[in-house]
């Protein structure tokens, strides 16, 4: 089976790649969306802290 | 008896299931990479050309591993608004609102891939089939969920609010695995089943299941990720948060 002919699915490309291709997009998008939502809460909560802190003081 | 059942109370608190759900997403997010890199490999280039759709079946093994976690995952979060709801256990609301975003992009893929199946072996990308409806529907349930989380302030009264929504829809869940049985559905009937097996050829069965064990450790992962995030915002206010190492910097 040469690349060309793999890439091509017997004719179906569009829909095997169409298919796979949606799915890998957004099981790869979610996890950095994940993240940077940690990202933005640990900001805050540290924000949060810091005010405390100097309140505090 | 009772020994285990304080065990089992003891992760009910935030504070202790922070790090045990930072234990568990590392294995889950390394058993999916594995899973789902064995898997692909399979759908490729070990699974055999089907002799009635030729490529185009290998969807299969996008298609049914997601339906199948969207079904499975609603499930889930129905049974944490039971707990919920019954023991009034505050890390239970937080499991399924954790849930529903990954619920909601699987149930999107399941359809995604349905409709690119669906164009080249039927002719169309989308009919108003039994099998098609109740799983658009249970997008909105995941959707709606989620809105109805995000438009009510108190937190508490959305957690009760969204595990109610929870328990009415799952309903749904039952409708859109009979559906293929109940009405005549453009949508083939079921090619495994628990009663009387499978009626596919076991390497294509394999990459499968394989797949969807993968995608089911994505989902374990995913969950756990967002559910340190959501007891963060919760618990902001508590001693154990404002001694983290990774808030105080």
């Amino acid at each position: 089976m040469s690349v060309a002919e793999f890439f091509d699915m017997g004719g179906y490309a569009l829909y095997v790649w169409g298919s796979f291709g949606m799915t890998a997009l957004l099981m790869g998008i979610e996890p950095f969306l994940v993240r940077g939502r940690r990202q933005v809460v640990i900001k805050r909560v540290a924000r949060i802290l810091r005010m405390n802190t100097e309140g505090k003081r | 008896m009772s020994n285990r059942l304080i065990n089992w109370f003891k992760f009910a608190s935030p504070a202790t299931f922070y790090p045990l759900a930072e234990k568990i997403w590392r294995w889950s997010t390394l058993i999916a990479v594995v899973l789902i890199a064995v898997g692909l490999y399979m759908s490729f280039f070990v699974a055999p050309t089907d002799y009635k759709q030729g490529e185009g079946y290998r969807i299969i093994f996008v298609h049914v591993p997601a339906a199948w976690l969207s079904m499975f995952i609603y499930l889930v979060m129905a049974f944490w608004s039971v707990v919920g709801l019954v023991y009034n256990t505050r890390l239970s609301a937080m499991m399924t609102s954790a849930l529903a975003p990954t619920g909601a992009i699987f149930t999107f893929i399941a359809l995604w891939t349905g409709a690119f199946w669906g164009k080249p072996m039927w002719g169309t990308w989308w009919v108003w089939d039994a099998r098609l409806t109740s799983e658009l529907i249970l997008l909105f349930l995941y959707l709606g969920f989620i809105a109805l989380q995000g438009a009510i302030d108190d937190t508490r009264r959305a957690d009760r609010a969204g595990a109610l929504l929870v328990l009415v829809g799952v309903v749904n869940i039952p409708i859109i695995h009979y559906s293929v049985k109940w009405w005549n559905t453009l949508h083939q009937g079921a090619s495994v089943s628990v009663s009387s097996g499978s009626s596919m050829s076991s390497i294509m069965l394999w990459t499968m299941l394989i797949m969807a064990l993968g995608f089911w450790a994505y989902s374990i992962a995913m969950a756990m990720a967002r559910v340190r995030c959501i007891i963060l915002e919760r618990e902001r206010d508590t001693t154990w948060v404002s001694e983290l190492p990774e808030v105080r910097q």
